[in-house]
């Protein structure tokens, strides 16, 4: 049996109040484990962001828990969350959010600076992230100099520099073409996920379903179900 | 926290459009208050030009007096008298501070501002370039002050002959002076008895009594006993402070000059402002994504107040560095040009371009506290 990584429960999120409450994710509740790579799909407007942004400690629910290694996430304070999305998530935004200012490596290597790691440390740690994404020899080149793909490694490269147990992709195909979306998929499956990390990604790209090792549905705020991908080794 | 400034530095300064924009701006800044304020500084110490040359600790004079050593009010000669029998003088001489028309050897006639000495000690005597000291006492004899109006003597050397009031008079020394005069007029040191004896007076002919303390302890007596007698003691600097205080409060130039480094500010304030308010809102989403990632608000406000002092730190050292280029340059073409940079014109454009930076920040900081690293998530 596969240990829980995250929990969540009767996870719900409303903006407004009164009449003008609207429910963007309504009581949630599913667990995901260490060595799965999960998916949350469903249509726009259905609350999956939201609901990857509560479980990575962005966006405080309003009512219901989630409990990742043991520890109650929203009870902790903004600092110990600021900590906790430092040390054990790491992030893989829609837009990328790479700087541009920055080489590729100083992007890599930005949450071991926040992790106030030595430039020095951090830049080699990112050289080495940068080649296992096969990024190797690029890292002196701004990201803007970069194909789409390759910013996209980038971006992964980042989210996993400082070692997170729990990996965050929201849209990583969004902006990529079938074929590069799936290489990157590929490779954050075979070359990323581990028995000691769990990766959720948001998605709706179907394209990339056949990786994934479960699926979960949400419509409306709420979880309509989950699909079995492929089988995953706990 | 080093390393985070570390990022700091580099979104700042790779960022090199919006950085050059920044240091244009408060160099920009810095340069024009510095170059106001020190005109202004110039012009105060020239204003006070024969205080400073003379040099005397103390300076007797009518209370009515104190704008200007050329508003001098004559005094009797009993005042004289009076001073020296107070307790704590050790001496006390005449001085005689006036102006007049020369008629030099081409025929032109020429303004020049003539300081009697004390005949008898000659206290407040400029260095001598040229001559003797003793050769004032020959007949007829001045020194001409050797400063950047001195060419309007026509160059005088010793023994160049000049008219004043139908008395001939002689250069029979150069001198130098430690600061030149505001008024740009020529100045000739003489005796106090040829003075008065050439240049035409009112009943009394005392300018100024300058005094000589026998320690400083006794000048606060020294003052208080003069005032009994209806007068009033100054020491140098008061003397300076008071010709000061009337050229910034009565005279319009102070407010100019106040009006001047308020707009420059301004200026400064409106260009940095602007600019790293927009570097700010062009970066908002990367502060966000650095947030999401787990750096906290107090990092984010680090790393903005260091953006906002660090430029105003190096736009400071080049305005600075720009106004004295400025300045140098103009004394070397104009050596009339009065501009003097003073620690209290450093201080008070490091207090500017710090409130820049301050302002600057702040509405930085602002917008940074308030991003949500949802809001990136959203896209």
């Amino acid at each position: 049996m596969a240990t829980a990584a995250i929990m969540a429960n009767k996870l719900s999120k409303w903006f407004g109040e009164g009449v003008a409450r609207t429910y963007a994710v309504r009581e949630a509740s599913f667990e995901a484990y260490w060595g799965e790579m999960l998916y949350i799909v469903g249509p726009s407007g259905s609350g999956k962001t939201t609901l990857l942004s509560m479980l990575s400690g962005i966006l405080r629910p309003n009512s219901g828990s989630v409990t990742i290694d043991g520890r109650n996430l929203w009870s902790l304070s903004d600092d110990e969350i600021a900590d906790f999305r430092l040390n054990t998530i790491g992030f893989v935004f829609q837009d990328f959010h790479l700087f541009p200012r920055l080489t590729t490596a100083e992007n890599v290597a930005i949450p071991l600076i926040l992790q106030k790691r030595s430039w020095k440390e951090a830049l080699a740690a990112a050289a080495r992230c940068l080649e296992v994404v096969g990024l190797a020899g690029k890292g002196e080149l701004p990201p803007n100099k970069l194909s789409g793909g390759e910013q996209q490694r980038v971006a992964i490269a980042r989210a996993i520099v400082h070692q997170p147990e729990i990996l965050v992709l929201d849209e990583p195909t969004a902006s990529l073409d079938g074929e590069t979306g799936r290489k990157i998929v590929s490779f954050v499956k075979t070359d990323i996920l581990t028995s000691t990390r769990c990766i959720l990604i948001v998605t709706h790209d179907s394209r990339i379903f056949e990786f994934s090792n479960r699926i979960m549905g949400m419509e409306d705020g709420r979880i309509t179900g989950f699909d079995q991908g492929v089988a995953y080794e706990a | 926290m080093t390393q985070i400034l570390i990022l700091a530095y580099k979104l700042l300064v790779k960022d090199k459009g919006k950085y050059t924009a920044l240091l244009v701006g408060t160099t920009f800044s810095v340069f024009l208050i510095v170059q106001m304020t020190s005109s202004f500084a110039g012009i105060l110490t020239k204003a006070s030009a024969t205080v400073i040359n003379i040099g005397a600790k103390i300076w007797v004079m009518d209370p009515s007096a104190t704008n200007s050593v050329f508003g001098s009010i004559p005094m009797p000669d009993y005042v004289l008298d009076g001073v020296r029998s107070i307790n704590g003088v050790k001496y006390a001489v005449p001085l005689y501070v006036g102006s007049a028309l020369l008629k030099l050897h081409d025929g032109t006639y020429q303004a020049a501002t003539v300081i009697g000495l004390d005949d008898s000690s000659l206290a407040g005597r400029p260095e001598l370039l040229q001559g003797g000291i003793d050769d004032i006492f020959a007949e007829n004899g001045f020194i001409a002050v050797k400063d950047e109006e001195f060419p309007k003597l026509e160059n005088p050397k010793l023994g160049t002959e000049f008219e004043l009031n139908d008395n001939r008079g002689v250069v029979v020394g150069i001198a130098k002076v430690p600061t030149g005069a505001l008024y740009g007029t020529p100045t000739l040191y003489t005796t106090y008895y040829r003075a008065i004896q050439y240049i035409p007076s009112m009943r009394f002919t005392i300018s100024y009594i300058l005094v000589e303390p026998k320690t400083n302890a006794a000048i606060p007596y020294i003052k208080q006993q003069v005032a009994q007698l209806g007068y009033l003691a100054l020491t140098n600097q008061e003397f300076q402070d008071g010709i000061s205080q009337y050229l910034k409060y009565q005279t319009g130039i102070g407010t100019n000059t106040l009006l001047m480094t308020v707009i420059s500010f301004l200026v400064g304030l409106s260009i940095s402002g602007q600019t790293f308010y927009t570097f700010i809102i062009e970066n908002l989403e990367h502060f966000g994504a650095l947030k999401a990632m787990g750096a906290k608000g107090r990092e984010l406000v680090y790393v903005i107040i260091f953006q906002a002092g660090f430029t105003a730190l190096v736009g400071y050292g080049l305005g600075i560095g720009l106004a004295t280029v400025v300045i140098t340059a103009a004394k070397l073409r104009l050596p009339e040009y009065s501009s003097r940079v003073t620690y209290s014109n450093l201080g008070l454009a490091f207090l500017l371009v710090l409130t820049i930076a301050s302002i600057s920040g702040y509405a930085g900081v602002r917008r940074v506290l308030k991003i949500e690293p949802f809001d990136i998530f959203r896209g």
